[in-house]
Formats: C-alpha cells, structure tokens, sequence
C-alpha cells in the first residue's frame, strides 16, 4: 500500500517537471521587448553545452606502389639462356591500368659460332653483361580470382606490357622495346607474386650484319605493396 | 636477456596492432554499402552494410577502400560509395579524386616520353613543378641510343601553357642543359663530348582520365661545342605522364 502512494506520488512529480517543459508554457513576462533589443547591450548568444568533436583529415593509408625483386631466366638471342636477377617497382593508377619500371642484369654465355670455330671469344666478360631497362604501361585486362581447394581464394591478374629503354650489351647501349604479358596473384593483401614473359626486342650488329634480335624471359617476382 | 627480447617483441607487435586498429571510422549513409571481395568492379558482392552502420577504412588502392565491419567481415568498397560516408563529425569523408577540373591546376607532373633525337632513339623521364597555373618548371634526364653513338642529357627548363582550362593544352618550352656523347668505340676512334645545350619547343598535353596525362612535344636543340660550327639537332617525343 505504502509502495503504492509512492509510485503515484512520483508519477505525478515526474508529470509536473515534464509540464513544465513543454512549449505551451509560457514563463516569460509578456511586457517588455526582448533583451537583443535593449539599447547598448550586447545581444546574448547561447553557448552549446555539446563539445564539437575535433576531426582528423582521412588519414588512409593508400598503397599504390608495388615493388619487389624477381629471378628467372633470359635467352640472349645466339648466347644460350641464362639466369636474370631484376627489380620491379609499378604505380597503379587505377584498377585497370599500371606504369612500371624493370631493371634486370644477366651473363650471356657462348654462341655457336664461338663454341664450333674454337677461336677467340667475340666479347670481352664485361661485354657479356646483359643489362636492360624499360619503362611502360600495363594494363590489367583479366582481372578476377584463382582458387586453391575448396577455401582459398587469391585475387588475381593477368596484365599486358609495353615499355621502352635501353640494353648494354657487347659493348654499346641499344634502345629496345619491351613487350609482355603476366599474371599476378596476391597473396596476402599487401603481398604479390607475379609470373612475368617478356620480350626485348632491339637492332644489334654483334654477328656482322644488322638484325633485330628477340630476346625472351620468363621470370618469377615476388612484390610488396606500400 | 632472452625474456628482455621476448618483451621488446611484444611490445613492438602491441604497437603494430595498435596502429593497425587505428584508421578511420566512419557511418554508413547510403542505404547500403556493397563489400567486394577485391579491389575491383568485376570481384563479387559477398556483404552488404546497411544505412547507420560503422565501418573502419584499413587502405586504399587506386579507386577502392578496404573496409572492416563491427562483425569483422573485410571487403572493398569503391570510391563513389565512400564519398557517401558519414565522418564522426557527421560530415561527409571527403575523398581525394583528381578529375578534369584538377588538370591544369595541378602541381606536379612525372611522365616518360620515347622518341627521335637527330636520328638516335631517345628514352626521357621528367618531372615538373607548376609555380602557377601557366609557368612550370621541368627537370629531365634523357638516354640517346644512336647506331654509332649513345649519350645522356640533363636538362631543366621552363615551360609555359597559354589555356591551362582546356583539355587538350598546347604549351611552349625553352631550356638548358649538359649532353654526354660516347661514339660506339668499334666503329671510330673519338672520345666522349660533354656538350652544354639549349633548346626551345613546343608540344600538347592531353588529359586522359584520373591522374593521366598524354603528352607529345617537338624541341629544337643546339649544342654549344668548342669547335667552330654549333650543332643543331631535332627531337620529337610522345609519351604518358601522371600529374599529384
């Protein structure tokens, strides 16, 4: 009983304090104008109670650049296949297309001629070097995902190249232009391994008469994304 | 000291996964946000986060977010639903996407042209820095790989664009620099010149989309040598660039 008269006690207080809330209430003397208007006084501005939280420009991490090392092997038109070591770093613009730069280095080994007349070798160790650069474009014309069993999936792509720059070799630089295709599969999210066919196409002069030679790689790189 | 490591390998994961939970949290306000499974618009649809919800942006590549619900599924998001997002303020995120408007006003500019320079290919990487919207400033290295001969050249310039509102804009540059020339030592028995020069040209640059620029330029060189006659060279060039 006791309970009782309490709650309704409280109800009603609550009901009071509610009223005298409610925008019909009128509390303001009717007479007078309001107090902006006074002469000489500053008008009162009314201070918000909330704090504006403070904001942060996005600071998201964007990871467009990939970078990494691959190895693989290279035939140097009439000097044998050999292993190439190279570095590849690549700016994604958007997700169909890409700018990238190559740098390999190889050792071209003996050609035919050399092997079978038994003479002099026609290059000195150094001008065996084969080094390259190229600087191009790829665009990511397949895109899509590969599976492994039944629970992994990997994103991945397969992307054509085109670039231009320079190869060292037998003693003079040579402009060569370089074509290919590949597929990369990340592995994690910031993590790619690629399957890259290259062809570096250039005029040389090395066996007597001028001709274009193809010279053909096919590598594996591993990339991270930053 | 083993246990000293083993705290300072803690630590340091602590203060990756710390900096890993940060990033930016932000509501969704379009009725739904679509989660793909890759960076991508063909990669599939797997979650969807309704209107209200809170997500929490990881990364960005090119045009997509990867994103984290409140129930820990991943997914990509692309650009143009992001840019619907609310921030903690109630704002909307602002996302950075270069578009037409934004060529012509930007700053910088790297690009990679291929070409012919007296009779040599050339290979030219170059950056530039916009001082306005009509005068640039441009440094360049280019590889010349002739038959009979290869070199290099340093250069820095200026350049100027009369219409930077136009979407394909002509523009006038003039310059200096060094040039290296090595004769093929098998053919001819010459030493290597270094050479100062100065050029002049004109050429066009063309916005292609995003941050993509198409650019061809057509430069007259003279190479200032010490013997009694200048040389003179012609160079023409195409290539792509990006500008930031």
């Amino acid at each position: 009983m006791e309970n009782r008269i309490r709650i309704l006690f409280l109800i009603g207080l609550l009901a009071m304090a509610g009223c005298s809330h409610m925008p019909w209430r009128n509390d303001e003397p009717a007479e007078g104008p309001p107090p902006s208007e006074q002469a000489g006084e500053t008008p009162v501005v009314i201070e918000p109670q909330v704090e504006r939280r403070e904001v942060k420009p996005a600071k998201i991490d964007t990871e467009n650049w990939e970078a990494g090392a691959y190895v693989g092997s290279l035939s140097v038109e009439d000097f044998e296949v050999n292993i190439v070591y190279g570095a590849r770093i690549a700016y994604h613009i958007n997700e169909d297309f890409f700018a990238e730069g190559i740098v390999g280095t190889s050792d071209a080994g003996l050609s035919s001629f050399e092997r079978l007349s038994g003479g002099a070798p026609l290059l000195t160790d150094s001008e065996r070097q084969f080094t390259y650069y190229s600087l191009g474009f790829g665009w990511n014309v397949l895109p899509g995902e590969i599976f492994l069993g039944g629970k992994r999936a990997y994103n991945s792509a397969v992307y054509l190249t085109l670039g231009g720059g320079g190869t060292r070799f037998a003693g003079g630089d040579r402009f060569t232009l370089t074509a290919g295709a590949g597929a990369r599969v990340l592995i994690r999210d910031w993590l790619a391994l690629h399957l890259d066919m290259r062809d570096h196409v250039m005029e040389i002069d090395v066996l007597g008469a001028n001709k274009t030679s193809h010279n053909f790689e096919a590598t594996l790189s591993l990339t991270a994304f930053f | 000291m083993a246990r000293l490591a083993a705290c300072g390998l803690l630590l340091f994961m602590a203060a990756i996964s710390m900096a890993w939970a940060e990033g930016l949290e932000v509501t969704v306000a379009d009725p739904y946000l679509e989660l793909h499974t890759g960076p991508g618009r063909g990669f599939p649809i797997v979650n969807v986060v309704e209107r209200g919800a809170t997500v929490r942006v990881l990364k960005r590549r090119t045009d997509w977010f990867q994103v984290v619900d409140t129930d820990g599924r991943e997914g990509w998001v692309h650009r143009s639903q992001m840019a619907a997002t609310l921030v903690p303020a109630g704002e909307r995120m602002e996302v950075d996407d270069p578009a037409r408007e934004d060529f012509g006003a930007h700053r910088r500019e790297v690009g990679l042209l291929i070409g012919d320079f007296g009779g040599s290919n050339v290979v030219t990487a170059y950056g530039a820095y916009a001082f306005n919207e009509h005068l640039a400033g441009e440094f360049a290295l280019s590889h010349l790989l002739g038959n009979f001969s290869d070199g290099q050249i340093a250069s820095i310039g200026v350049t100027h664009v009369p219409r930077p509102d136009w979407r394909i804009q002509p523009f006038l540059s003039i310059g200096t620099g060094m040039i290296r020339i090595q004769p093929k030592g098998t053919l001819v028995q010459t030493e290597d010149r270094t050479d100062q020069l100065a050029y002049a040209g004109v050429g066009v640059r063309a916005y292609l989309a995003r941050r993509f620029i198409v650019r061809g330029e057509y430069k007259e060189y003279v190479v200032f040598t010490d013997r009694d006659e200048n040389e003179e060279a012609i160079e023409w060039k195409i290539g792509f660039a990006f500008f930031f």
